[in-house]
């Protein structure tokens, strides 16, 4: 690992204050620091804003649950409040990694890093959520934009997300064996205002699947999911599935979900 | 007292393991160390044309960098194939030479060429980057399948074969397929496996200036044979001069039977820079240089009549073994492999053929079973498809070719001296429930899953034995073990093992056996092992050699005690030594019932001169003292047996396996403690398991491995598994004492086979290769469904 600077900001305005496009804010550090230790990544100052306590904690309304950015898995796996409100979302806290990492892992961190295999940023997209961030509000199908890339400027901070409560949802997955990242991960909300099907792992970024929405909103069962077809092209490929594989299994897993909603 | 062979003594070990206690390798830190950091080639195959260290030498904190050049001047020794193995046509096999340091060219991602010591783990790590190292890169030969047919990658080995073996008759085989109703053929794979221990390698050295004694702390499963490779092939200094301490060490599965690169350069080096060395492996290094088990490519045929009867059986195979040949390398594919390959049957003519070839890949040797669960894999899912492909059902077919006679003439080689396979298969059939399984199946298929059954009969050889055999085999040592028991005069015991446990439980087991043997309390009995400088040489632990071998050194070496004392309490109670008897720690002579207890004898024997009423306690002709020794060699080697029976739960969707239920009926002869053994053998199916659904070790064409971490090598998890029924036949091995078998390895060897004959059962008798992997089984149920509505 290469030295750095290590702060532990006060406040946020202290936190975006020290950033630069050679820094790193450090919440969980649950891909930051392996990745610095590989060597993988260096930074010249690292920001822990983990001592900042606006920004952890959860807030339930009548149509929205505002989750604080350095919340950690296990306080939404656990929460009452969310487990009421969007219980899906509480089982997918609950689904991420292993103990240690629900322990440290925080939301803002994961939906910031934004892997191609994370299971919050479909929650995201599913649950029509708007990132909160020091100077702006930003809608979730806008905020991710590639393969570890959203829209966040380099001084921005994730404060807060609001999920829309749904009339019902749900999320399943296919873990990568190995990893327990998501092969395939599927979340299914069903909002007032329509549907949506935030697919991750998939492919290079999560994305809404229109096809499987569209299907859905004419017939909410698991056998509309059948007759849509669900194109492999532009579909991750690797070692533990095939871009076919995958392309079928967002089919399978959102059929899983809509039985489970 | 009871006895406490058989019983479920709670493990000695376990307070200090789980409190974190344990003293592993990277635990010890020598004042003034310095820390090693290797560089390793990043090319599968490569000449080496020119290391420069001269930036890194000045980088800060640098204490000296070594390379291939300097081992060759001071002409440090390689390392070597344990085993010679002979090809088919008489002639040797072929090695390539090993160095410690790669100097001219590489031949495996993760090679050694050159190391840095300095102050600071930081600083060798910057200063390795500074050293440059440029390669010519040659084209990989990473493919097993390919492998004889590519560029040789040593000069001077043909074909890339190190030999073409052969065991059993091709005449006699080819007359009994003339004579079969029906061939059954088969080819498969055996997946690469990496092995994984929990404590990743490392070695700490400390050269002592003042005496020239090198001490070399490190992870093995041998100390005694790492120190003996060391000092007589590598010449790092002579035994004498050379200490070799393994001490907690966490988990081998074989990997760490081989002495490695790392463990010479460090104990040379150290005396070089006159400083003492820490190096610990980073887990990416293991996975890169552990030695990697498995890896057959197999084609096997199996000769059958209409009934079910088999008359011969044929093994074609090629194994992958790596860059080099290391030290159960060679022995591993040939006669671990190739005579259990007829597995627990009556096969009247077998062969197998082995032809074992190098690959620009990670060196391959022995891994949990070594050569058994690739003997076992091929003939139990021939038998399946053959009682697949004659519709009788696969306990039936086991049944008909079970030998019910023992000792039993196994085809290859073994005399098998005791077994029941007959009850063992009947046990495990009702344990699981077998003839419910049809409904099972319905169950599962209204719920839109499929459902299979897998069945495996096995026996396995290990403790491998006598020497004399051993080495007309090919072995370059003999493998027997040694014990040494000395009684304190105040009435402790102190067993020194050859045996080694990083895992396997030697504190409580061989301390349970002591105890027995002695009449001495368990909490009296300290089992010392890992340490060259402590007991007699050892051969250390490997082949669930450690109970069945070792274990019964420290038997006859308590015999040796008994014997002894019989004498010296003789002489203190007035009678001849036929007059009395021991038992429960007690000297007894009938006829006066007098009696002395062991610990008093032993406290005579160290105070042999009048005292109070003892008139001197020592016969004429004894020298004082209670401390035997013993060497077992065995006449054998010991056949555990079993039968396995697992069901699998199939989603078509999705392609997942629920491994559902899991029985194993196995028979380890006498167990001396059930609880380590269940232990052993939940641990051994995990491994099976993992090698049938989840672990695969892959390289890239260009000899990169591909897998390289736990974000793409599945290890099995405890959530994947269901709880084991586990239960036990006994018959009693016949060439050792206390009748005891092997179980390390069982569960390791039964259920690979077990699992995929269940999930192929499931398909319909569709084959896939290992791994069973979601994606493999989610075709398969593609394909099935096809062909299904074909038929419809």
């Amino acid at each position: 690992m290469k030295t750095f600077n290590y702060h532990s900001a006060k406040d946020v305005k202290e936190a975006s204050k020290l950033a630069s496009s050679n820094s790193a804010f450090l919440a969980g550090g649950m891909t930051t620091i392996p990745s610095m230790k590989l060597g993988l990544a260096s930074y010249k100052d690292i920001i822990d804003i983990k001592r900042i306590k606006k920004l952890s904690g959860i807030k339930v309304s009548g149509k929205t649950v505002t989750i604080g950015a350095t919340t950690k898995h296990s306080e939404v796996a656990s929460s009452k409040d969310v487990k009421k409100a969007i219980p899906s979302l509480a089982a997918l806290a609950e689904g991420i990694g292993d103990p240690q990492v629900r322990n440290r892992g925080t939301i803002g961190g994961s939906i910031a890093n934004n892997d191609p295999a994370a299971d919050y940023p479909s929650a995201c997209i599913a649950l029509n959520a708007t990132i909160h961030t020091n100077n702006r509000s930003i809608d979730a199908e806008k905020f991710f934009r590639g393969m570890f890339e959203t829209c966040l400027k380099s001084t921005e901070v994730i404060e807060s997300i609001e999920f829309s409560i749904p009339q019902k949802s749900s999320y399943q997955k296919l873990p990568n064996p190995a990893s327990r990242y998501a092969i395939v991960g599927v979340y299914v909300a069903q909002h007032k205002t329509g549907i949506n099907v935030g697919v991750t792992g998939a492919k290079s970024c999560v994305y809404n699947d229109k096809d499987l929405a569209g299907a859905l909103t004419k017939n909410f069962s698991s056998s509309a999911i059948d007759s849509v077809k669900v194109s492999s092209s532009g579909m991750n490929s690797d070692i533990h599935a095939s871009s076919d594989y995958r392309a079928n299994m967002v089919k399978a897993f959102a059929k899983k979900a809509v039985d489970a909603c | 007292m009871a006895s406490l062979v058989g019983s479920r003594v709670e493990r000695k070990e376990d307070k200090r393991f789980l409190t974190g206690k344990g003293r592993y390798t990277s635990d010890i830190n020598i004042a003034n160390q310095t820390y090693a950091i290797f560089i390793r080639s990043p090319h599968a195959r490569a000449k080496i044309k020119k290391i420069d260290t001269s930036k890194a030498l000045k980088s800060s904190g640098v204490v000296d960098i070594l390379t291939g050049e300097h081992i060759a001047q001071d002409k440090i020794g390689g390392l070597i194939a344990g085993w010679a193995i002979r090809s088919e046509d008489g002639s040797e096999m072929k090695c390539p030479a090993n160095p410690p340091l790669a100097k001219d060219s590489v031949n495996f991602v993760g090679d050694p060429v050159a190391v840095v010591f300095a102050e600071t783990l930081d600083e060798a790590r910057a200063a390795a980057e500074l050293v440059k190292v440029d390669y010519k890169v040659l084209k990989a030969v990473s493919n097993l399948g390919e492998a004889m047919n590519s560029e040789a990658i040593h000069d001077g080995i043909d074909k890339n074969l190190c030999y073409d073996w052969l065991l059993g008759d091709r005449q006699k085989v080819k007359e009994a397929f003339d004579k079969a109703d029906k061939i059954i053929k088969l080819d498969i794979n055996n997946n690469r496996l990496i092995p994984n221990a929990m404590e990743p390698r490392a070695c700490v050295i400390d050269y002592n200036t003042a005496s020239e004694e090198i001490t070399c702390y490190t992870t093995s499963q041998n100390p005694h044979l790492s120190r003996l490779i060391m000092s007589a092939f590598g010449g790092v200094a002579p035994e004498n001069k050379l200490r070799v301490v393994a001490p907690d060490v966490g988990g081998g599965f074989g990997s760490k039977i081989n002495l490695y690169n790392e463990e010479i350069v460090c104990s040379w080096a150290s005396k070089k820079i006159e400083r003492p060395i820490k190096w610990v492996a980073e887990r990416t290094e293991s996975f890169l240089t552990d030695t990697h088990g498995r890896d057959h490519i197999t084609h096997a045929e199996l000769a059958v009549t209409n009934d079910g009867k088999f008359l011969g059986f044929k093994n074609e195979t090629i194994a992958n073994l790596g860059a080099y040949a290391r030290v159960f390398g060679t022995v591993t594919p040939t006669y671990l492999f190739g005579p259990c390959a007829t597995g627990v049957y009556i096969m009247p003519a077998a062969y197998s053929n082995v032809k074992a070839v190098y690959t620009n890949t990670a060196p391959v040797d022995a891994y949990r079973g070594a050569g058994r669960p690739e003997a076992t894999y091929t003939i139990e899912r021939i038998v399946d498809k053959a009682a697949m492909e004659l519709g009788i059902d696969p306990i039936e077919i086991r049944m008909k070719n079970f030998p019910t006679e023992f000792p039993f003439k196994q085809t290859l080689v073994h005399q098998i001296d005791s077994g029941d396979y007959v009850a063992g298969l009947n046990k495990a059939k009702e344990m699981a429930d077998y003839d419910g399984f049809a409904a099972r199946k319905k169950e599962s298929e209204s719920k839109g899953k499929l459902r299979g059954i897998g069945v495996t009969s096995y026996f396995e050889a290990c403790g491998i034995a006598p020497s004399p055999v051993v080495m007309m085999l090919g072995c370059g040592v003999g493998l027997w073990e040694s014990a040494e028991v000395r009684f304190n005069p105040t009435g402790q015991v102190t067993v020194y093992t050859g045996s080694h446990s990083h895992g396997q439980s030697h504190q409580t087991t061989f301390a349970q056996i002591a105890a027995d043997e002695l009449g001495v309390p368990i909490e009296n009995i300290d089992v010392v092992h890992g340490d060259t400088d402590k007991g007699t040489f050892g051969m250390g632990t490997y082949g669930s050699r450690s109970l069945t071998v070792g274990g019964i050194a420290i038997v006859n070496a308590c015999k040796k005690i008994v014997n002894k004392g019989k004498k010296i309490a003789a002489k203190m109670l007035e009678a001849s030594p036929d007059e009395v008897d021991f038992k429960n720690g007690e000297f007894v002579v009938a006829k006066s019932n007098k009696k002395k207890t062991i610990g008093e004898v032993a406290f005579a024997s160290y105070l042999p001169g009048v005292r109070d009423e003892v008139k001197s306690p020592l016969p004429e002709g004894e020298e004082p003292g209670l401390i035997e020794s013993s060497f077992f060699d065995p006449a054998n080697f010991s056949f555990p047996a079993g039968s396995h029976i697992c069901e699998v739960e199939i989603d078509p969707e999705t392609g997942h396996v629920k491994l559902d239920k899991y029985t194993a009926v196995d028979d380890f002869g006498t167990i001396v403690n059930p609880l380590i053994v269940e232990g052993q053998v939940h641990g051994g199916l995990a491994q099976g398991i993992g090698q049938a659904l989840y672990e695969n070790a892959q390289y890239d064409d260009s000899g990169q491995l591909i897998t390289a971490s736990y974000m793409d090598y599945t290890m099995p998890r405890a959530d994947d598994l269901p709880d084991f029924n586990l239960g036990f036949t006994c018959t009693k091995a016949t060439t050792n004492p206390l009748g005891v078998k092997g179980c390390g390895e069982a569960g390791t060897i039964a259920a690979t086979p077990t699992v995929m004959n269940a999930v192929i059962n499931a398909l319909d008798g569709k084959e896939i290769s290992l791994p069973a992997t979601a994606e493999k089984v989610w075709k398969a149920c593609k394909e099935m469904k096809k062909s299904n509505a074909k038929a419809a």
